[in-house]
């Protein structure tokens, strides 16, 4: 697998050499020409890039392969593809193949929404959560779970989450106006506080302790037990929110030299800022509908990636998207093998372990952090 | 040929009139100088002629009305340097100046070989080669404003805006800046560019625009506007003018009345 990828990385650099006419040979001589400066970090990039997709799509391999059932590598593969051995059949088409998709898709939204927001507000504190959406769809599937839909019919939780999302993207949007970035954050610290605010109402108010645990429960964010069900009802929301994300890549490394200069060079700062909300509010919203909140993927993924990127907002975007696909497969591997039987829940292990890690990065980094 | 006609424009932040009924023509060939006390709407005049703020009456852009050109378009034809010297993220400088040519490269496409050649004269222009490699962030206020400066040149447009584009530069690098706007203008461009110090507008602007209070109260040479009755009435300062190798000298020397006796008057009288 790795000497596959290695060739596609090797093609991908080729092309990408040629197209600047330059050669490796320049860099290796140290040759000071811009051309052949300029060479090095695009090979670096798509180097990155290539060792990303091979760690997203190992780890997702790795996802497939481990759960409580004991089955064997073989008999795990032939059931999947081949859809023979009743039991195994189960685990692998209707258990396992979606929290494997999930996962994979839901850190992509997060690092990809994480890496635009802190490119469309120039601060690396931002995450995806900051735009109220999370909080919002949270609240959405509690109250669900509260007054008893979610047991009623299964797919009201995500729906409702659903609604929540687009509830705060609609209160965020009509708040910030036509303002500017200060404005958003604002208005979008306000909808995150009432939507924590009325969860807490909920809980408060929760007729019986078991919805009450149940509520708490699922906000600590888990990938376990999801069915295609759940991939077909999110992936329209997150698909759409990725090609919004997606197509801001120039606006946003335009916008790191300030609005009003990105404006001159063409940029519709207002237009980046609406993508910018509603992609992260349709592929956020739908994540957190079917996943719950999982912290720090998308506070964390930028950040460690950036400086291999050469800090550039618009390579940020796929390899933040592929690096948040990777560590929320690691996480959700790792939630399996660490307590296979305690049903560590998924948003606990990225924010225990995404946490720290932060700390750690803000001190190495403090330095450019001011 | 003009490349800039502004007719009867009017800008109006929030309440407040900032500019009122200005008609300018900048002509190519011209470096013209915006000078005018703190608040006379400078900035703002630079802002409403990039089309970035609403302004009434007319801002034609060679011809075209600005607000009707597509913001693609517009960006091929002006270049703008902000005021403000924000980078925000430790990219690298080389990489700051090639934002310029974003404005002609199709998405995905590499630098063309004319692309990099402008990168390389902004680069060139501005003395900024040593530090090409380094994270703009890392980068003092001067040396920021330089490369901010060479993402404009980059851009390639007939006609470029400025606002202060000298402030917080060395002696050495504001006289190369100015000579570099004026080589500009030489070349056929149109540059606006807002000044405080008067010395180098005077010595470097092939005119003047005196704003006081969102108008325009002279326009003209440098010596038709940079007289001592004009710094006495608008600066309220008492200037020494005197001629060198062909070029008007302007030093500012010492206050006639408080900078702003009005709103002293304003202030004491809130008070009392």
């Amino acid at each position: 697998m790795s000497g596959r990828s290695d060739a596609i990385a090797g093609r991908r650099s080729e092309a990408a050499t040629g197209a600047v006419k330059t050669g490796a040979a320049d860099v290796a001589a140290g040759d000071p020409d811009t051309t052949g400066r300029a060479a090095v970090p695009r090979d670096r990039f798509w180097w990155l890039i290539a060792a990303l997709v091979l760690a997203v799509v190992v780890l997702f391999g790795v996802s497939l392969l481990v759960g409580p059932a004991a089955l064997g590598l073989g008999e795990s593969l032939e059931a999947l593809f081949t859809g023979r051995g009743d039991a195994a059949v189960l685990v692998m088409q209707e258990i396992r193949l979606p929290r494997a998709i999930l996962g994979a898709m839901i850190g992509a939204t997060l690092g990809l929404s994480g890496a635009v927001l802190q490119g469309y507000l120039r601060n690396p504190l931002a995450e995806p959560g900051l735009i109220g959406v999370s909080g919002s769809a949270s609240l959405g599937a509690v109250l669900a779970i509260y007054t008893g839909l979610s047991a009623q019919f299964a797919l009201a939780l995500p729906l409702m989450a659903l609604g929540g999302a687009l509830v705060a993207v609609m209160a965020v949007q009509a708040m910030a106006g036509r303002g500017g970035s200060i404005t958003l954050i604002l208005a979008g610290i306000a909808v995150s506080a009432f939507a924590s605010a009325l969860t807490s109402l909920a809980l408060n108010l929760s007729p019986n302790p078991f919805a009450a645990l149940e509520i708490v429960f699922w906000m600590l964010g888990s990938l376990a037990d999801r069915s295609m069900v759940h991939v077909q009802l999110a992936a329209p929301f997150m698909v759409a929110g990725w090609i919004m994300l997606g197509s801001l890549g120039r606006a946003l490394d335009a916008l790191s030299v300030g609005d009003d200069t990105a404006a001159s060079m063409g940029v519709n700062v207002l237009r980046v800022r609406n993508l910018a909300v509603v992609g992260t509010a349709a592929s956020v919203g739908a994540a957190t509908a079917v996943a719950g909140a999982i912290g720090f993927v998308g506070l964390v993924v930028p950040h460690i990636l950036r400086p291999l990127v050469g800090a550039r907002p618009s390579r940020l975007l796929l390899a933040s998207a592929l690096g948040g696909a990777a560590m929320l497969l690691a996480a959700d591997v790792a939630v399996r093998l660490v307590a296979p039987d305690k049903d560590l829940k998924l948003g606990v292990l990225t924010s225990l372990v995404g946490a720290p890690f932060f700390l750690w990065l803000i001190y190495r980094t403090r330095r450019n952090l001011v | 040929m003009t490349c800039l006609t502004l007719e009867d424009l009017s800008v109006s932040l929030g309440r407040t009139q900032v500019l009122s009924g200005l008609d300018l023509t900048v002509g190519a060939g011209e470096l013209v100088g915006l000078i005018g006390p703190n608040g006379a709407g400078k900035s703002t005049l630079i802002r409403a002629m990039m089309g970035l703020i609403p302004a009434r009456g007319r801002c034609l852009l060679g011809g075209d009305p600005v607000a009707s050109l597509r913001p693609g378009e517009r960006a091929r034809r002006i270049s703008y340097v902000a005021q403000e010297r924000e980078i925000g993220w430790p990219v690298t400088v080389e990489r700051i100046v090639a934002l310029g040519r974003d404005v002609y490269r199709k998405a995905g496409r590499a630098l063309s070989a004319h692309d990099r050649a402008m990168i390389e004269s902004a680069i060139a222009h501005m003395d900024i080669a040593a530090l090409r490699h380094r994270p703009a962030t890392d980068l003092s206020g001067g040396e920021r404003a330089r490369v901010l400066i060479a993402r404009a040149l980059a851009q390639d447009t007939p006609l470029m805006l400025a606002d202060e584009p000298t402030a917080g530069l060395d002696p050495a690098h504001q006289i190369s800046l100015m000579s570099m706007l004026a080589s500009l203008a030489a070349d056929g461009r149109g540059v606006v560019a807002s000044l405080h110090d008067l010395g180098l507008a005077a010595r470097w602007c092939t005119r003047l625009v005196l704003l006081d209070r969102g108008r325009i109260v002279a326009d003209g040479a440098p010596e038709a506007v940079l007289t001592p009755e004009v710094l006495a009435r608008v600066y309220g300062v008492k200037a020494h003018l005197s001629h060198h190798d062909g070029g008007l000298i302007v030093q500012p020397l010492s206050l006639i009345r408080p900078a702003s006796p009005d709103s002293h008057a304003a202030v004491a009288g809130a008070r009392g």
